[in-house]
């Protein structure tokens, strides 16, 4: 058997998970870095991490290590083999995550027919790990937390599903490159040069998926479960070292998945206007432009995040329930009509 | 959606910030990011920063002063002030006088693990023995070397600014004027004909030179 860059099955897969093992850590020590750390630096008008390496760019990996150097602190009261579990399914649903993003015409991990699907219910599994947590930890606020989580990704998973389902009608597939190749071959009334990203006919579409993926990445002003104000942490809360720094990983990666999830679906993906869709060089080429299309995306995330305010919990519920799930709908009725319709 | 136009403008005012953080050059030269000089912030270790005003940094002790009162240790909300004194017998100051008995120092620690800056002790102190000085650089590997004795507290000293004239308009608290004549320091409470007495004995100990003008 032999996939698409005619190797063996072997050989294509220790390929494809070498590349995954220096994508992830890559992707989140990159956000991280320039957001987490820089871009909120400049919007607080500080500098940021100066110190190490130049402009503080290996400041993430300094801290990795101080984590690796730390005390693995259990509570007594915990249960040891969930508490220890939890980070890894957090982490392992991120991991999960990246399988199908198409980066190009080949440069994908499994070209799944169900990708999309695959990826929403992959994205839910976090949320286990942080019940997980919470419950693992034998302490009240890391229990808070984890119900807290567990309510609001609950909440956030439909309008982001729904938001996703008017995607798929228009694409006509679940297959993320198929939803990639509907955005490339689309016109514009007629007008095909740049194809048809679907943020200009899903533009709804893509705002409730940007507001869900921030709750479900539990980003400020959704930040509830980890609320550092109220619940000092949250579901961490009784993390130390190297299962912290997985929660961290953890967080910041699928904030990549995600943003990367939004590029396939509505900015277009790795496509560039002017190339033949299956364009062997789109391989080279295709990584790129989603990295860019990604950090613009992550940019919005993390930008709405260092700008406001956490909600309260009945906000935040009630937005979800009765304002975004209504108008998902609408917009998924709205999106069918057009489709029979055309 | 009433809330949308603030919610936009939120955006904007990071946005804003942060732009300014990272291109405060102007004209030609805007393009060029400088953080360095657009954050508000100081590069601690590599630069210090410059105290403002009055700052409370550390607490010095001028030891010929103080006549271990103990008033500030007791209004000290922490705590953190301790004090021991014995008194001993001074020549009269004048021919023929009484023998004078003079309350000497023996102990007079400042613990700034519990301290909180308050300032109390230095407002209560009615001798001017307690001064602030802004250095701040004082921290310790130890938190019992935080402690400082009257040696080190007396180091503090040459660390005291000159006085600096008050704000017009703000409300005069803390008696450390050096001039009592003037009428725009003059202490709130009125020397008059009772408190004579007690500003005299400050001249006559020659404490200092407080009241060269408090009872004119």
């Amino acid at each position: 058997m032999t996939g698409a860059l005619g190797l063996a099955y072997w050989a294509e897969t220790s390929i494809k998970l070498g590349v995954a093992l220096i994508v992830i850590p890559t992707a989140a020590l990159m956000l991280g870095y320039l957001f987490l750390l820089k871009m909120m630096a400049f919007m607080q008008s500080r500098l940021g991490p100066q110190d190490v390496g130049p402009y503080g760019t290996l400041q993430l990996i300094a801290d990795a290590v101080k984590f690796l150097q730390k005390e693995d602190i259990h509570p007594a009261a915990a249960d040891r083999r969930v508490f220890r579990a939890a980070p890894v399914v957090v982490l392992a649903s991120s991991f999960l995550l990246f399988v199908v993003l198409p980066t190009g015409p080949d440069a994908v991990v499994e070209n799944l027919d169900t990708g999309i699907f695959y990826a929403m219910a992959v994205s839910s599994l976090s949320v286990l790990g942080v019940l997980m947590a919470g419950w693992a930890s034998a302490n009240k606020y890391a229990l808070l937390g984890g119900l807290r989580a567990a309510g609001q990704l609950i909440a956030y998973e439909l309008p982001l599903i729904l938001a996703v389902m008017g995607v798929v009608i228009q694409a006509d597939s679940l297959n993320l490159q198929e939803i990639v190749r509907a955005q490339a071959e689309g016109e514009i009334f007629g007008f095909g040069l740049i194809g048809n990203p679907f943020i200009l006919t899903q533009f709804i579409g893509f705002l409730i998926f940007m507001i869900s993926a921030q709750a479900e990445l539990t980003q400020t002003p959704f930040d509830m479960p980890v609320a550092e104000t109220e619940l000092v942490g949250g579901f961490h809360v009784e993390y130390t070292g190297f299962r912290f720094l997985l929660f961290f990983m953890a967080e910041v990666a699928t904030a990549f998945a995600f943003s990367a999830l939004a590029t396939v679906m509505f900015l277009g993906g790795w496509w560039i206007p002017g190339f033949d869709f299956d364009a062997p060089v789109l391989n080279v080429l295709g990584p790129v432009v989603m990295l860019v299309k990604i950090l613009v995306v992550a940019f919005i995330i993390f930008w709405i995040r260092f700008t406001y305010p956490r909600l309260r919990e009945d906000q935040l519920q009630k937005f979800a329930w009765k304002v975004l799930i209504p108008l998902s709908l609408a917009n998924i009725v709205v999106t069918g009509i057009f489709k029979v319709v055309l | 959606m009433p809330q949308l136009p603030g919610l936009l403008k939120g955006l904007g005012v990071t946005a804003r910030t942060a732009m300014r953080t990272l291109f405060p050059k102007r004209g030609m030269r805007t393009l060029i990011p400088a953080p360095q000089q657009g954050s508000v912030t100081v590069q601690y270790p590599h630069e210090k920063e410059a105290p403002p005003d009055r700052a409370r940094g550390v607490i010095a002790l001028h030891e010929e002063n103080c006549t271990a009162c103990m008033l500030c240790s007791r209004s000290c909300p922490d705590w953190c002030i301790y004090i021991e004194g014995h008194k001993v017998k001074a020549p009269p100051r004048r021919a023929g006088g009484a023998v004078r008995s003079v309350n000497v120092v023996d102990r007079f620690d400042i613990d700034y693990a519990l301290c909180m800056y308050c300032g109390i002790c230095v407002e209560v102190c009615p001798f001017d023995a307690l001064f602030w000085s802004p250095e701040y650089e004082y921290s310790e590997p130890h938190i019992a070397d935080l402690l400082h004795d009257r040696i080190r507290l007396s180091e503090w000293m040459e660390t005291v600014p000159e006085f600096l004239e008050y704000e017009p308009g703000s409300e005069q608290k803390v008696r450390k004027v050096p001039d009592f004549g003037t009428d725009d320091f003059a202490p709130k409470r009125q020397l008059g004909a009772d408190d004579a007495g007690p500003a005299r004995k400050l001249e006559a100990d020659g404490a200092r030179e407080l009241a060269s003008g408090a009872g004119s």
